[in-house]
């Protein structure tokens, strides 16, 4: 620090402090309502948009049709929205039976040390599948259709935040309080639910939030290789799939505003769920 | 009723023992003083005779019947730290039921105030949340109690404090109490018996 310098108020130092933080929240909120307005989207738009009328087939993106049309005449802007609000009830959906399973299993390793086993090596050995293969079997099983996919999510993509809940259920085993309460003659469900399940939920808030992405995307992907929601449903994996036949055409659009759009959504998620974790454990959130 | 540590051993994966063939007997309503050196295992002791920790030799005994495993543990200790031994998202009226409703004489004896029942731990100081945690010790069914350097961080009046409502606990009761500290002076003010680490450990 040079001698002029050294004498001034150190007034930097606290202040980028208060910035970061509140641009994290706004951050926050933003992806927030975004994601609700998309959500919400789904449910409020004109279903008569979604009905075909072959006289307005093939415009391309204008003020009236502000995504095109495509070849059955169709408003892709309500196809989009109709589909991200699809997107984000399967994902959420998927991700909180995911979370369930994962604070399920979590708990369970606290019970002793066979359940921990034994939830270890279930852990590693859905970890060691990769998800699409495993997802496509068990969608495939589950004969497809909303509830297949939802099922299959659900069972792939517990196993990560498994293991984190297991790795903190293990930090607060081993916490005082928690083994006092065991003298007192309290029984491992007893302290499960009552010691452990309130310090897990903001890991498993963010944790839940941040298998949205790979939920939506999974989804997505699945219903373009036609294992997933039935071609009835306008899903963004179904449009994006039919679209593949008229991309040669020049028709771009078909394309390239419901993935856009995708890729926004998903990108929100992981950036509200980044931050969140962010604010829930500093400690982390680097990683 | 008498607690009984009979050829105790025990060390921390393959580190030297930290004591073996340890002999120990505690009566009811008899107050006892350990001394010793720190790091030499007094708190190990401790948690083994509280059911914290299994001896990897010998066992305690409680009237010649083995500790339970389950349930109420009849020998109940109170640790040197009470921030660690209390939920930080717990209210401490809460805390203070976990072991079923205390004495009010008691809580009364340790100057604890109801209007702290509302509050959350952080908001105490450690000399408040330690009385908690020794009300809380001091259940219906707890027979032996182990004060692990328990008012150690307290000041002197708090101490006096807490170690008189205690012994009036103990006395009224019939309870057996080990007293871990490294205060001689203490210790001689309040055990009827002292035993020195040294002499105990072989």
């Amino acid at each position: 620090m040079s001698a002029h310098q050294a004498g001034q108020w150190p007034s930097a130092a606290p202040r980028p402090q208060i910035n970061r933080r509140r641009r994290t929240l706004t951050v926050i909120v933003c992806t927030a309502a975004f994601i609700i307005a998309a959500w919400l989207g789904g449910y409020l738009v004109n279903l008569e948009k979604l009905a075909t009328n072959l006289q307005s087939r093939n415009h391309a993106p204008s003020l009236q049709y502000l995504f095109g049309t495509d070849w059955l005449g169709r408003d892709m802007f309500t196809r989009t929205v109709k589909g991200l609000g699809l997107s984000i009830q399967v994902g959420l959906l998927a991700s909180v039976s995911s979370g369930v399973i994962a604070v399920m299993l979590g708990l369970l390793a606290s019970m002793g040390k066979i359940a921990d086993r034994i939830v270890s090596w279930l852990i590693d050995a859905f970890l060691s599948v990769p998800h699409l293969v495993s997802l496509i079997l068990l969608a495939f099983v589950m004969g497809g259709g909303m509830k297949g996919v939802v099922i299959g999510i659900a069972l792939t993509h517990w196993p990560s935040l498994a293991r984190i809940i297991r790795a903190e259920v293990m930090q607060l085993k081993s916490a005082k309080y928690v083994q006092i309460s065991r003298r007192m003659g309290r029984s491992s469900w007893w302290i499960a639910t009552r010691h452990m399940v309130p310090h897990l939920l903001p890991q498993l808030f963010v944790g839940v939030l941040l298998m949205f992405p790979h939920a939506i995307l999974h989804e997505a992907a699945i219903s373009f290789i036609g294992l997933g929601l039935s071609p009835h449903q306008p899903a963004i994996g179904i449009i994006l799939s039919e679209s593949m036949r008229y991309l040669s055409m020049g028709m771009w659009w078909l394309a390239f505003f419901p993935g856009l759009c995708l890729l926004l959504v998903v990108r929100s998620f992981d950036v509200l769920g980044e931050r969140l974790r962010g604010l829930v454990d500093p400690r982390r959130s680097r990683e | 009723m008498r607690l009984e540590a009979k050829k105790l051993g025990y060390r921390y994966a393959n580190d030297a023992w930290l004591f073996r063939k340890f002999d120990l007997s505690l009566q009811q309503g008899e107050t006892v003083g350990l001394v010793g050196p720190s790091g030499r295992g007094k708190t190990t002791l401790a948690r083994i005779l509280a059911g914290y920790d299994t001896p990897l030799e010998g066992t305690v005994m409680l009237d010649g019947q083995p500790l339970p495993k389950r349930g109420y543990h009849p020998v109940q200790l109170v640790f040197q730290h009470p921030e660690e031994a209390v939920n930080p998202r717990w209210r401490i009226g809460r805390i203070l039921n976990e072991g079923g409703q205390p004495d009010p004489f008691l809580l009364q004896e340790l100057g604890i105030d109801q209007g702290w029942l509302e509050r959350w731990p952080g908001e105490l100081s450690g000399g408040e949340l330690q009385r908690f945690c020794v009300a809380r010790a001091l259940g219906p069914q707890t027979r032996f109690l182990i004060a692990d350097e328990m008012t150690t961080m307290l000041d002197a009046v708090s101490q006096a404090q807490v170690w008189h409502s205690v012994l009036a606990i103990a006395k009224q009761r019939n309870l057996g109490l080990l007293v871990i500290s490294h205060e001689p002076s203490l210790i001689r003010r309040l055990c009827d018996r002292v035993i020195e680490w040294e002499s105990l450990v072989h």
